[in-house]
This record gives structure tokens, sequence and C-alpha cells, in this order.
């Protein structure tokens, strides 16, 4: 399909001459920039409208995950087990971490699953923009979906761990109580956290190359300062002779007040005398940071989002 | 696949008694891009004013700076970039105006900067300076990226319709029209990663060209499959081509261009060196 009237009206296109810049020819036609961040609210609708790619996208990756190992999907479980196992001898038994501790498997095992949770939102959460960015560059869609994608394939691996967990915390001497139906409680306020958490380290990691070899000398201090093997308190007040506010202020570090909750619920000789009630300090943190990281995580994000495909 | 034959259907018909649909006389920019583009007929729906692409680009690291925490601390501390780091200027100051109906096609040599333009009509990377400004939302023809290899077929399908924005009564709605215009058949059942290339590139195009568009940039889609599936994608094109509003193209195959596009643009190192019919252009084109 060529047409010799194209050639025709180039001639006529070389006679005019009137000056409209583009930006004002495409005011007076409505077009609008191809690249513009949408506001707030109309971003969190589009990708609302976006969930069934979320979803979809997670459970692809959940299942293409392993899909290369012969243990499978059970390395999922393997994971924290082995590591548990390890923290177990080094520090339970041979530094002797588990002295005070009564249950001192179900401590360990409780704070090693969430901790879990969180470590590998946040890992994962650093390598899904730049780990993408293909698919960026090639497809229209909030750049949200992809952190969000990630925390939710998390999430899917999670119920799988939380069931191991909670069988193995009943082998170690705990009965089921009534308060177990507070653990979704726990667990949303945990996603809220980690899904802006996830956005937060998504953006950076977009950016900021090295953050991925930065990331688990991170999390390795993270875990070293979330109690999840030895007891804040006692470690930090009664041995270390700190002062209080040292320990307070690591409670309220999110992991550990997630983890010191979880531990409330699970863990009947775990300070007894809150019962299975969590300090009114460790609720008030995982309630906050839930809701702000949720909060700011999306914000944080949505500023970024038309730069995303630059690398 | 009801409305497609239909659409289709129509344009056959109205063909040889109006061309004009496509054969919208339009002015032609300069490639210095100093000229007004108010259309005598039609409206614009894409405008790309003095557009400027960088690209970052990182390098493989040396052994020196290998995965070592100590020395990423220190990059970050001060603030430097990889020294393997380099910026890639692709598109440098393109301007012009496409109107409704037009069909252009886009040529130059590699590395010219086509797929970086187009990405950049689509909204999918940021100007470094300069603007693009489209009427709705233009998308690329590919799913490419977001389907995964380990996956079947039919979870593929299901994947790419959701990533280009599909709701579950659309992807059920065109599911069993991807299968069949993929021909892969029972194959579906089975991971991407055991299918020949020919398959492969079979069903990434057949789920690419499910969804209708308003503003279409095709980057090269025409060379897929064998000679028969070849002959149905390019019958497939010209039928999403005259549903779309607007249509970009970049292949190196200038026959398909001449006979599919009503101008050309020539990218040579990422400026137009020249803008208008397809016969002049790409007679051009072929001289050097």
């Amino acid at each position: 399909m060529s047409q010799p009237e194209s050639a025709v009206a180039d001639a006529q296109a070389g006679g005019r001459s009137g000056q409209e810049p583009l930006a004002k020819l495409a005011k007076r036609y409505g077009l609008r920039r191809a690249i513009a961040r949408p506001r707030f609210p109309v971003y969190v609708r589009q990708l609302w409208q976006r969930r069934h790619f979320i979803l979809t996208y997670a459970t692809s990756r959940n299942v293409t995950k392993y899909s290369s190992s012969a243990l499978g999907q059970l390395w999922q479980v393997l994971t924290p087990l082995l590591n548990a196992a390890i923290y177990f001898l080094m520090f339970g038994l041979i530094l002797g971490g588990g002295k005070n501790i009564t249950n001192y498997p179900a401590f360990l095992l409780t704070g090693m699953f969430i901790f879990t949770y969180t470590q590998r939102t946040v890992t994962a959460g650093a390598k899904s923009i730049s780990g993408n960015l293909s698919m960026i560059r090639a497809l229209h869609f909030p750049r949200a979906s992809l952190p969000l994608a990630y925390t939710i394939q998390e999430l899917q691996q999670l119920a799988i761990s939380m069931g191991v967990l909670l069988v193995l915390v009943v082998f170690t001497g705990e009965w089921p109580t009534w308060f177990w139906l507070m653990i979704p409680v726990v667990l949303l306020l945990q996603t809220m956290f980690n899904i802006g958490a996830g956005l937060v380290i998504a953006r950076l990691g977009a950016t900021m190359r090295d953050l991925n070899q930065l990331l688990p000398f991170i999390t390795r201090t993270w875990l070293y300062a979330s109690g999840v093997f030895f007891s804040i308190q006692d470690k930090v007040v009664n041995s270390a002779e700190l002062p209080q506010w040292v320990a307070n202020a690591m409670y309220l570090n999110p992991a550990a007040s997630f983890i010191e909750w979880m531990r409330e619920i699970l863990i009947t000789t775990h300070n007894p005398q809150f019962g299975h009630h969590p300090p009114p300090m460790v609720w008030m943190s995982c309630v906050f940071w839930a809701v702000f990281a949720l909060g700011f995580g999306f914000w944080y994000f949505w500023r970024s989002e038309e730069r995303y495909g630059r690398g | 696949m009801a409305e497609l034959t239909k659409e289709l259907s129509q344009v056959k018909a109205d063909k040889p008694t109006a061309p004009g649909k496509d054969v919208k006389v339009h002015p032609a920019p300069e490639p210095s891009g100093k000229r007004p583009f108010e259309a005598p007929t039609g409206t614009p729906t894409v405008i790309v004013d003095d557009l400027h692409i960088v690209y970052r680009v990182y390098g493989a690291a040396s052994d020196a700076e290998k995965g070592n925490a100590v020395n990423a601390v220190t990059r970050v501390l001060k603030r430097q970039g990889r020294p393997q780091m380099k910026e890639v200027h692709a598109v440098k100051g393109v301007t012009f105006v496409a109107y409704h109906g037009d069909a252009i096609g886009i040529v130059g040599r590699n590395g010219s900067g086509k797929s970086t333009l187009l990405r950049a009509i689509a909204g999918l990377l940021p100007p470094h300076k300069g603007a693009v400004y489209t009427d709705g939302q233009p998308s690329l023809l590919g799913v490419n990226a977001a389907l995964m290899r380990e996956l079947t077929g039919e979870r593929n399908i299901v994947l790419g319709c959701y990533a280009m924005g599909m709701t579950p009564t659309e992807v059920r709605e065109k599911y069993q029209e991807i299968v069949d215009f993929s021909g892969i058949d029972e194959f579906v059942q089975l991971p991407m990663s055991t299918y020949s290339s020919g398959m492969g590139a079979r069903l990434r195009f057949a789920i690419s060209s499910a969804k209708t568009h308003n503003v279409l940039l095709i980057d090269e889609a025409l060379a897929t499959g064998d000679r028969e599936f070849r002959k149905k994608s390019e019958q497939r094109i010209r039928q999403i081509r005259e549903s779309a509003g607007t249509v970009f193209l970049v292949a190196h195959d200038l026959r398909v261009i001449e006979e599919t596009c009503n101008r050309v643009i020539w990218l040579h190192k990422g400026k137009v060196k020249m803008d208008g019919d397809p016969k002049e252009v790409i007679a051009a084109y072929n001289k050097g």
C-alpha cells in the first residue's frame, strides 16, 4: 500500500508555516504524555484491577521455583528447618543460649520461621524490579504489581511452612489453645509490613545495583538483632547488664515484635506473666509497623513509577 | 473471534472502494522537526517531541569487586557508580507526529534505536529529554517477557493474557482462539521448554495478538514460524492494523514494510534520517 498522495501531502506540508509548538498541539487534541504517573488513588485502583495478574504471576513463580531440584517444594520447609537445626546446635547446645528458656526448640523454630518470611520477602523484593527489566520494558502494568507478586509468592510458601511449624510446636509439647486463632491476625500484620518493606526495597534495588550484594549482610545483622535464637531480655539486660531501653528498642524492631507476639501465642511458658497475650508494647509495635510500612511503601514506590524502565 | 472476523470481512469489503482510510494525507516532517505539524486531515494520535532516551548498561563485574560486601559498602557510601556502567544515548532528538489511520514503518540498521523508540512511544521507557504524547495507551505487541519456560502452554496463555491486562472473562473467551490459532494442539499441556522454537514463537505470537489496541507497536513479529504460519500471522497483523487507529511496525523485511505501511521513518544512529513516502524512503535506505 504505497500512496502517491503522500508525496503531494509532503509538498503541501512543506508549504505551510504555522508555528504551533508540539506540546500545544498535543494539548489541543487531548493527547497525554505516554509516561505519566497516575494520581495515587488511581494507581491503587489500577493495581486492584491487576489482581489476577499478580496472583497468577505469584503462583506461576512458585510452580517454577524449585522445578530444577529433585526435592522440589520440600526445600521451602527444609531450608528453615536446616537453619533452625544449625542454630540449635550452635547457640542452643554449644553456647548454651537456651539455658533460661523452657521450651527452646519451639522458641527457636517460631523465631526462625517468622523471621524467614520477612527476610525472604525483602530479599526477593530487592530483585523484583531489577530482575524483570525486560518485562517492564515490554508491558504496561502498575509496577508495584511485581514486588506485590513477590510478597504473595512468599505468603503462599509461608502457608506450607506455618503448617510444619505448628506440627513441630505440638511435638515439643505445646497444645493448641484458643489463642491460636490469633495466628492469622499476626500473619496479616506481618504481611502488611512485608508488602511495604518489599516495595521500599524494590525501589531502592531498581537503582542501587549493589543492594543485592549488601542485603545478606543487612539481613544477618537484622537476624541477630531480632532475638531469633536468644531471649533479648535475658541476654541484653540480665547477662550484658545493658539498660532496659536497649532491650526495648530491640523489641520494637518489626521482626522482633512479630516473633515475640507469635511466641506468646504458641508457647505457654513464654513470659507466663502475660498469659498468651502479647505485652502492649509488642502488639502496638506490630500494628504501627504494619500500617506505617504499607502506607509509606506504596507512596514511596509510586513516587518513582515512571522511572523504573531505565535500569 | 467473531468480532475480529466481522471486522476482517468489513475491511475486505472496504478495500477496493475506499482505500482512503489508510491513505490519510499527512504532512511528513523534516528530520529537523522544526516545522509545524497541524494535520490538514485527521487527528494526531502520537506526537513525539524532541525525544531523547538514555539507557544504563552494566558490564560484567571484574574479579576484584565481585560480591564483596565491604567493597559494596564503600561504593555506596561514596555514591560511586560501577566503573563498568555505561550510558547509551539510543535516541537523540526524534520528532514526528502520527495521525489516525497511519501505518508507519520504522527502518534502520541494528542498533539505530528502532526498538527503543517503540518502547518510548509505548510509555515503557522514560524520556531523558523531550516527551511523547499519545491518545490512549499504546501497546507493544509482545508478551514474551512475562511467559515462563517451565510452565505449560496452558498456564502461559492465562499468564500472558493477564499480563496484557485482560479480565478473567476475556481470558476464558480468548483461550480456545489462542490455542487454535497457534496450532500447537495437545502440546498445550506440556511445558514451553519442550517446544520447538517454531512452536514457541507461534504460541507467543498467538497470545500477544489476542488483544485489540488503539495504537499498536509491532516489533519484528512477522518473522516467526514456518511458511504456513507466517501467512496466517501476516493476515492477523493486517487485521489488527485495520482495527487499530495507528500502527508502528519495525521490521527488517523491507518488502513487508512497503506492503503494509503508508509512511516510513528511517532512523540512523538515533536520529531521523528520512521520513515520508515508503517507496522514496526505502529506495534511499537501500542506497545506503
